[in-house]
């Protein structure tokens, strides 16, 4: 499967009277997306707002980050199985709007939702604080349950993604990737000498803000599969998980994840980059024995001599972590695993609520524990009413000038699992 | 600017008083530099001072902690200093531990920097390493001419109020906390290089070593549950409806002491849970799934315990530290006991 991933480099984001590209400018028609989330009856109004690198603009309670992408030539269109038909996708050519991203906010779901601030220390810790983010502050109907809100909110922001990726669709690229992954017999024959590798894609699925779906398949009720890298970058896998918001993966990160791009960037030089297998990390005992024993049996039925293993979320998929590391080194194949760290915020406690000496080479996004002091920012997206209440704020957090301490666990990707990020922890 | 004031202390032996059969003298405080303290001020140049020397035998301080403590101390408050320096001990068990006891308490007591230094395998390190700064020597007193400079600069940096980066930078021993920095490259790069060092078989470096859990040994088994008092402790944070006390739904800094006498049946309108760590749904239309208040009565009612505590404890698990969770456990397992409880039942989420 081969696909060419055509970046357009988006410097700026405003409004105007069509959604378009131009000279590195995305303009959005605000009717137009207004009209487009509005309507789902679930949902009473919207508010668009944009929010760009360097403002003193915080963004809270975020839901979602996603990047605008469209398929340009190949099979299906982004976000199959739940925005568009579900083609297999992977192939052909796919433009993105390198730059920006749409971000879903407004009245809390859980007590989970994260923070991004466009400028200040907080800006440090989130890759979003780079992007020109168009902004939707959803406000549910009267007496909206808990399932429906969240479903409607997140449908709403691929809804406007998908809308916007297609001011892309005609624009000629600043820079083309090509990415390939050839069937497993052919990939092993180009590359016979070299140590064949997968990655191992752990999903959280622990119901409400705790899920993701595979192909619209929510992925608690998938037993581990295998899909081409190429196919994740179509928006083959897609956020409904933000609880506890510095270690969730957001769809941004889903369609941009670096171990993927990372993988292929040593594939045919280093490594034989064979393929994904996407996994799950559901709250029975059963379900985490099941997946991991199919990851592993997966892996040692793909030849591997290696595994890239990462995990979302902290605390009990530690649990399927280990399981999953422990159960592929079994097999005789050799592995990394991706990780944060909740050591308290001295830091002086275990980082991780399960262990394993097999796991010996591991990568850590931080200690999620550690404090910060946020600065007021001038300008709000969303509201402030739920800063104490979020995982990682506490009695207090908001304090009279609209400054916000808090564990760095509020802020949205800041320990992220995919590593997507240059933070990480060592031992004092 | 003036000198900073350091107290040292050192045993018997480096006082040059005698060896094991001085061991148990008490102490003793002499104005100015003794023994390795020369080497230690020839490190600090002009900056620092060793303005007393405190000396003990080290049967002496083990076996009377209760008097040398507190004895060492104000000998050392005396002189008021600005840093305290114990050691080096090297492999010289006793010595060390009285050296990472007495730091430890200097530096809870009076408030200043100290350190201390020793060969890595001292029984000290392991007590000490968690709540003092230790520098790494050599194992015999040989090794002398490499430690008294590493630890006269570490302690200058200490004294200077410097700040004290890496293990691997410094010299001292690790502590075990976890600290955030940024690396050069992206987590999923460093990743990719990690495996494939791995696959090569040439050495990585992981970023975070795994640690020794703790193993809990269960408690006896209850005899006649029949005559049990029971009570239930939960981490999946139920509460009484709108969380009296605001537990936060992560991490953790309290937890939670709530009356149940004469409640049977925990309800949608009355309890929910704090937690912000699993879907909150289920536990807040009826919080029995989390903490089965409705069930333990039933059995109450039963005969089959004995009777149900009129109170529970409750926390938040979720991305709440092991340390927090000890200290939580330590205060109402002593409630518990006091209570008379003869069996909890822990739930979590």
């Amino acid at each position: 499967m081969r696909l060419e991933l055509g970046k357009i480099n988006i410097t700026d984001v405003q409004f105007g009277d069509m959604t378009k590209v131009e000279n590195g400018t995305l303009y959005v028609n605000k009717e137009e997306i207004v009209n487009l989330v509005m309507e789902d009856e679930h949902i009473k109004s919207v508010q668009i707002e944009l929010a760009k690198p360097g403002e003193e603009t915080r963004i809270t309670p975020v839901k979602d980050v996603i990047e605008p992408r469209v398929k340009v030539e190949g099979p299906g269109g982004i976000f199959p199985g739940v925005i568009n038909k579900v083609a297999t996708v992977g192939s052909g050519r796919t433009h993105v709007l390198k730059g920006a991203a749409v971000v879903t906010c407004g009245k809390i779901v859980g007590f989970q939702e994260g923070i991004i601030d466009m400028s200040g220390p907080g800006a440090e810790y989130t890759p979003f604080s780079k992007l020109n983010n168009i902004c939707l502050v959803i406000e549910p109907i009267e007496g909206l349950k808990q399932y429906p809100y969240e479903a409607a909110a997140r449908m709403a922001g691929l809804k406007v993604a998908n809308l916007i990726g297609q001011a892309g669709k005609e624009v000629t690229p600043d820079e083309v990737d090509v990415f390939e992954t050839k069937p497993l017999f052919e990939s092993a024959k180009e590359y016979p000498d070299l140590p064949r590798v997968a990655y191992v894609y752990m999903l959280q699925t622990q119901g409400l803000l705790h899920d993701t779906y595979v192909y619209g398949v929510d992925a608690k009720k998938i037993v581990p599969t295998i899909l081409y890298p190429t196919e994740v970058m179509d928006g083959a896998i897609l956020s409904g998980n933000c609880v506890s918001a510095c270690d969730k993966n957001t769809t941004y990160h889903h369609l941009n994840n670096p171990i993927i791009h990372d993988l292929y960037a040593r594939h045919g030089k280093d490594i034989n980059f064979v393929g994904v297998i996407a996994t799950n990390e559901n709250v029975y005992l059963a379900d985490k024995e099941r997946s991991s024993n199919w990851t592993a049996k997966l892996c040692k039925y793909l030849g591997l001599d290696g595994a890239l293993v990462s995990q979302e979320g902290f605390g009990n998929p530690d649990t399927d972590l280990i399981m999953n590391c422990k159960k592929i080194e079994n097999e005789g194949v050799k592995t990394v695993i991706v990780t944060d760290e909740y050591a308290g915020r001295d830091g002086a406690s275990q980082s991780l609520a399960d262990a394993d000496a097999k796991a010996d080479a591991v990568v850590t996004g931080g200690n999620a524990n550690e404090v910060i002091v946020l600065p007021p920012m001038k300008r709000v997206i969303g509201m402030l009413d739920y800063v104490d209440r979020i995982a990682g704020g506490f009695d207090g957090s908001l304090r009279p000038d609209g400054s916000i301490e808090a564990e760095i666990q509020v802020i949205t990707g800041a320990t992220n699992e995919l590593g997507f990020n240059k933070m990480s922890a060592t031992e004092y | 600017m003036s000198k900073i004031r350091v107290v040292h202390y050192i045993n018997q032996f480096f006082a040059g008083i005698g060896g094991e059969e001085k061991a148990d003298i008490k102490p003793e405080v002499r104005e100015g530099v003794v023994g390795p303290g020369a080497a230690l001020k020839m490190g600090f140049k002009d900056e620092a001072e060793i303005v007393a020397t405190v000396i003990c035998g080290d049967s002496y301080f083990n076996e009377n902690l209760e008097e040398a403590k507190p004895a060492v101390l104000e000998m050392i408050k005396k002189y008021n200093p600005d840093l305290f320096i114990a050691g080096p001990a090297f492999n010289a068990g006793r010595y060390g531990v009285a050296c990472g006891t007495i730091s430890k308490a200097v530096q809870e007591e009076l408030n200043i920097p100290v350190v201390t230094a020793m060969y890595v395998e001292n029984p000290g390190v392991d007590m000490y390493k968690k709540d003092v700064y230790i520098v790494e020597t050599g194992n015999s007193a040989a090794a002398m001419r490499k430690a008294a400079p590493a630890l006269a600069k570490f302690a200058l940096k200490l004294g200077t109020g410097e700040v004290i980066g890496s293990p691997s930078e410094e010299g001292y021993i690790s502590r075990g906390i976890r600290k955030n920095i940024f690396r050069e490259e992206r987590g999923a790069t460093r990743a990719v290089n990690m495996l494939i060092k791995k696959l090569k078989g040439e050495e990585f470096v992981t970023e975070y070593p795994m640690p020794n859990f703790d193993n809990v040994v269960p408690g006896k088994a209850i005899t006649d549950i029949s005559k049990a008092k029971i009570a239930v402790v939960t981490s999946g944070g139920i509460v009484p409806k709108g969380n009296p006390d605001h537990i936060e739904s992560s991490s953790a800094s309290k937890y939670g002491e709530y009356d149940i006498d004469g409640v049977m049946d925990l309800t949608e309108a009355t309890y929910e849970t704090a937690h912000g760590g699993y879907d909150p749904v289920y536990a807040n239309e009826d919080s029995d799934r989390v903490l089965p208040i409705d069930v333990l009565r039933d059995l109450e009612k039963e005969g089959k315990i004995g009777e149900l505590h009129r109170y529970f404890y409750t926390t938040t698990g979720n991305g709440t530290s092991v340390g927090n969770s000890k200290k939580f456990a330590a205060e109402y397992a002593q409630k518990l006991v006091a209570a008379g409880v003869d069996a909890v039942i822990l739930t979590s989420t």
